[in-house]
């Protein structure tokens, strides 16, 4: 790129004025993190393009697609509004009420987000078979996902000015039309954009529905693989997935766009009056506990109760011993940090990148990262089984392979952090540093680092997290012989050894809901950090 | 007296000395290596479509018996054979064990199979093997209908499998035609029956039935009410019971007789591939699998409800006698390799 004056804007300080020349390292090394990410997409099209249309169109207009279709549809309609009436009431009580214990629930609505939904689907279908089909999936992912609704709400609730609100009930409008008519609207980015993001997971999720017996798209590209290896009704599915996932991941964008706009004129704004429940107190906290129970205390509860039952032959004919638990515990936590660390590695060069630099090819390098976000883990591990077996032997089955797939998976994830934390580090001090004469390596260390750091930190715990709990990617690119906590609690799941399940799954939630914790404790936000 | 040409003699010998002492020991070491490697324990490749707890227990007790370890890679049976087939001369599988013979069937199409040693074939009744060999047949299961008395009466099953497509049994049965038990049974109708009855027999059984992803989910259905009967494997029904309790068990499980297509007999088999590394080893697991202990330690587990099918070893008593079963006189080379059932469940609008 070459070097050439932009002029000054008003919201742009001037010491970005001049367009610099990007190092061709750090370009190649963003172009190889937005490249994986592209890999798989490009990969599973291609794929789909080998077939003839004549095969193509009797493949897509099946009468099972319609199935899937309507059943992914009515359950994304039906969890995105329970969970945006769960999240947004919960919101309210905890931002706006004196609700007794409401720092409790703050903290408590938002720890489903660390507790993998294929675990809570466990929980649920050792308790009866009868929480299967659409109810039973509604149920896990509404509790699983509502958090996504939750918190974004509730950080709109405490930045809304309560001016607005005041007014309005000065001017006569009851509480309840107040809330409708100003607090509703100006709520409406964060609530879209949560809404959103539910689909978005309800549409990517495997494991739960799987467990649950309830076909969608990415139980049914699973099924094509386990009848056809990678076929290509696997490809096609997985591209309608993909299809749906990306217009998803396009309105999540446009929504969040305008949600800037909302908030131009801020000024200083004083907290919000808590509202005095009186005697409505009582089931508001009825509903909280009820909402705990259903989305923590249950599945917890049937995991720890499971834990007792272990070596009960009449329960569980299936014995677990420590070596297994030992070997899988390790193969998680190796996967965990071997990704995370790959992860950070492709999102740091990005995320200098784009805060550092300007210019169109920068803007599709970050754009195309972030695609990942609406490509499944089933989608990307398909095609990747299918890209190594046929064009790339040395890596097919290889632990690298698995690890690279994390890497794309959470890549979005990371980036989100690693670009705030290096924001945070301003550029100027990086320069006034290299200005009284330190070198570039000291720069790194003794400014970027100190600033940076704990923000990457961050990062890199998230993505170790997920990777902890990832189970679709797992399941088809796991090396041969390794079997993680996640593959485990799938397997004996499946094959209704639950009390054999257990172990697994407590020390899965174990550590997820550990890392979380240690995360929210060190760098605050509380569990907010992965509402991103 | 040394002259100028002379200082580089005993330099160039040096040199070639040296290059010389290094292409020995390369050469030493690569002889050495592979006989070093040799002496190490061999670790076999297995590609499984059975129950990773089977597995777990027989290469657990495979290891203690002859030292050799088996890694394992975990697989729907179909998954796996077109895995192997995609793979080609590169897999790194050494033996494949499924649950159904028609992937055996397709592997042994494709050329990827090698002979089962004559020894080892013998010990297990011919019809439930390979005819040409190359693949070993080791346990069986019964084709059965699970369904709930509450919903039912035994009086009311039908006769015969294909009579569930009829318009009575509408929503009143569950199947898995995406399980690789499913597959067979398709196949055994038009065997039997002909390609059209078998495609008009699956447009009813489309238009009556509720459809789940495995037996697991066809089983737990019947056994909470949502659905009267389903079609499954049998061991899938005595998992569950086991995993139950037999007093709180609401299904039942009903034996189609008179040699009815719906009691259809799937076998479960291995094979070496032709690509193995490591044969000898590979044909001993093969032998191992169908040795009396490996075989008693399968039939009384409470973990895999299928017959074992050396000659002698009595089944787990929850199963139905073998000798007393009545399946359709269908051979495995009959039920061939299962393309063709998946083509027509597409055609029906199942898969």
């Amino acid at each position: 790129m070459t070097t050439r004056t932009v002029p000054a804007s008003l919201d742009r300080p001037p010491v970005v004025i001049v367009r610099r020349r990007v190092p061709p390292g750090l370009l190649a090394a963003s172009a190889v993190a937005a490249g994986l990410v592209f890999l798989p997409l490009a990969w599973t099209l291609l794929q789909a393009f080998e077939v003839t249309l004549k095969d193509a169109v009797a493949l897509l207009f099946r009468p099972l697609v319609g199935e899937l279709l309507f059943n992914t549809l009515t359950l994304i309609g039906a969890t995105t509004c329970a969970a945006a009436v769960i999240g947004t009431a919960a919101a309210w009580f905890v931002e706006r009420t004196r609700l007794p214990g409401r720092r409790v629930f703050a903290v408590l609505a938002a720890v489903p987000l660390a507790i993998p939904a294929f675990i809570t689907s466990y929980a649920w279908v050792s308790i009866s078979a009868g929480l299967q089909d659409f109810a039973g999936a509604l149920l896990v992912v509404t509790s699983a996902y509502y958090p996504l609704v939750y918190l974004p709400v509730a950080a709109a609730l405490r930045g809304m000015d309560p001016a607005l609100e005041e007014t309005a009930r000065a001017l006569g409008e009851s509480g309840w039309g107040c809330f409708r008519r100003v607090v509703l609207p100006q709520l409406k980015p964060a609530l879209l954009g949560g809404m959103l993001l539910v689909a978005l997971n309800t549409l990517s999720e495997f494991g739960a529905f799987g467990l649950l017996r309830f076909r969608t798209f990415t139980t049914e590209i699973y099924a094509e693989y386990r009848t056809g290896f990678n076929g290509p009704e696997a490809s096609l599915l997985a591209l309608v997935l993909v299809l749906l996932c990306l217009a998803c991941l396009v309105a999540e964008v446009m929504v969040r766009g305008r949600a800037r706009y909302g908030r131009l004129a801020r000024g200083t704004r004083r907290p919000a009056a808590f509202l005095d429940l009186g005697w409505a107190r009582v089931p508001v906290l009825a509903g909280f506990g009820l909402l705990i129970l259903v989305t923590l205390g249950i599945p917890l509860g049937t995991i720890l109760y499971w834990l007792t039952q272990h070596g009960s032959a009449a329960i569980s004919p299936v014995a677990v011993t420590a070596a297994q638990l030992f070997n899988s515990t390790l193969s998680s936590l190796l996967l965990g940090l071997a990704g995370a660390a790959v992860t950070l590695a492709l999102a740091l060069p990005l995320g200098f990148l784009a805060t550092r630099y300007e210019g169109r090819l920068i803007t599709v390098l970050e754009r195309t990262a972030y695609l990942a976000q609406g490509m499944p883990g089933i989608v990307v591990a398909l095609a990747l089984v299918s890209l190594t077996v046929q064009a790339l032997r040395p890596l097919y089955q290889s632990a690298a392979l698995l690890v690279i797939a994390y890497a794309i998976l959470f890549l979005p994830l990371a980036l989100v952090s690693v670009r705030a934390a290096l924001v945070q580090a301003q550029r100027g001090l990086e320069e006034s540093a290299r200005a009284l004469g330190l070198g570039w390596m000291a720069v790194v260390r003794r400014v970027l680092l100190p600033m940076a750091g704990p923000g990457l930190g961050a990062a890199a715990a998230m993505v170790f997290v997920s990777i902890v709990t990832e189970l679709t990617a797992t399941l088809l690119l796991a090396p041969i012989g390794t079997r993680t906590l996640a593959v485990q609690v799938w397997a004996d799941t499946s094959t209704v050894a639950f009390a054999a399940a257990a172990p697994y799954a407590a020390l899965m939630a174990a550590i997820s809901l550990l890392s979380t914790w240690i995360l929210a404790r060190r760098f605050g936000g509380g569990a907010g950090v992965f509402a991103s | 007296m040394l002259s100028r040409g002379s200082w580089y003699r005993p330099r160039r010998f040096d040199r070639v000395a040296a290059l010389a002492a290094l292409a020995l020991i390369v050469g030493a070491g690569g002889l050495i290596a592979p006989a070093a490697r040799a002496a190490e324990p061999v670790t076999l490749t297995l590609y499984s479509g059975q129950h990773m707890q089977t597995v777990d227990r027989l290469i657990a007790a495979f290891a203690r018996e002859s030292g050799i370890k088996v890694r394992v890679h975990e697989g729907e049976g179909p998954e796996i054979a077109n895995q192997i087939a995609q793979e080609g001369a590169y897999s790194p599988a050494d033996v494949v064990f499924v649950e159904n013979s028609p992937e055996l069937v397709l592997l042994d199409e494709k050329k990827l199979l090698a002979p089962v040693a004559p020894a080892v074939l013998k010990r297990i009744p011919a019809r439930f093997s390979a005819q040409d060999g190359h693949w070993l047949g080791v346990l069986a299961r019964e084709n059965v209908l699970a369904f709930n008395p509450a919903l039912i009466g035994e009086s009311a099953l039908p006769a015969s499998l294909t009579d569930l497509a009829r318009p009575q049994w509408k929503g009143k049965i569950a199947i898995a035609p995406s399980d690789a038990d499913f597959l067979p049974l398709v196949r055994a109708v038009e065997v039997s029956a002909g390609k059209p009855a078998a495609l008009a027999w699956l447009k009813g059984l489309k238009a009556n039935a509720q459809v789940f992803d495995d037996d697991e989910g066809v089983v737990a259905a019947v056994e909470r009410g949502s659905v009267a009967a389903g079609i499954i494997n049998n061991y899938y029904w005595a998992r569950l019971r086991t995993e139950t309790g037999a007093a709180k068990m609401r299904s039942r499980i009903y034996h189609f007789s008179h040699g009815d297509i719906g009691g259809l007999i799937n076998v479960s088999g291995v094979a070496v591939l032709k690509s193995s590394k490591h044969p000898a080893a590979a044909q001993r697991f093969l032998a191992f699998l169908v040795s009396r202990p490996a075989q008693e330690m399968l039939a009384r587990g409470e973990i895999d409800f299928e017959y074992p099918l050396l000659p002698g070893v009595p089944a787990n008593p929850l199963l139905k006698p073998f000798d007393q079963l009545q399946p359709p006189a269908i051979t495995m080379a009959e039920l061939g390799d299962d393309q063709a059932s998946a083509t027509l469940l597409r055609e029906a609008g199942l898969l």
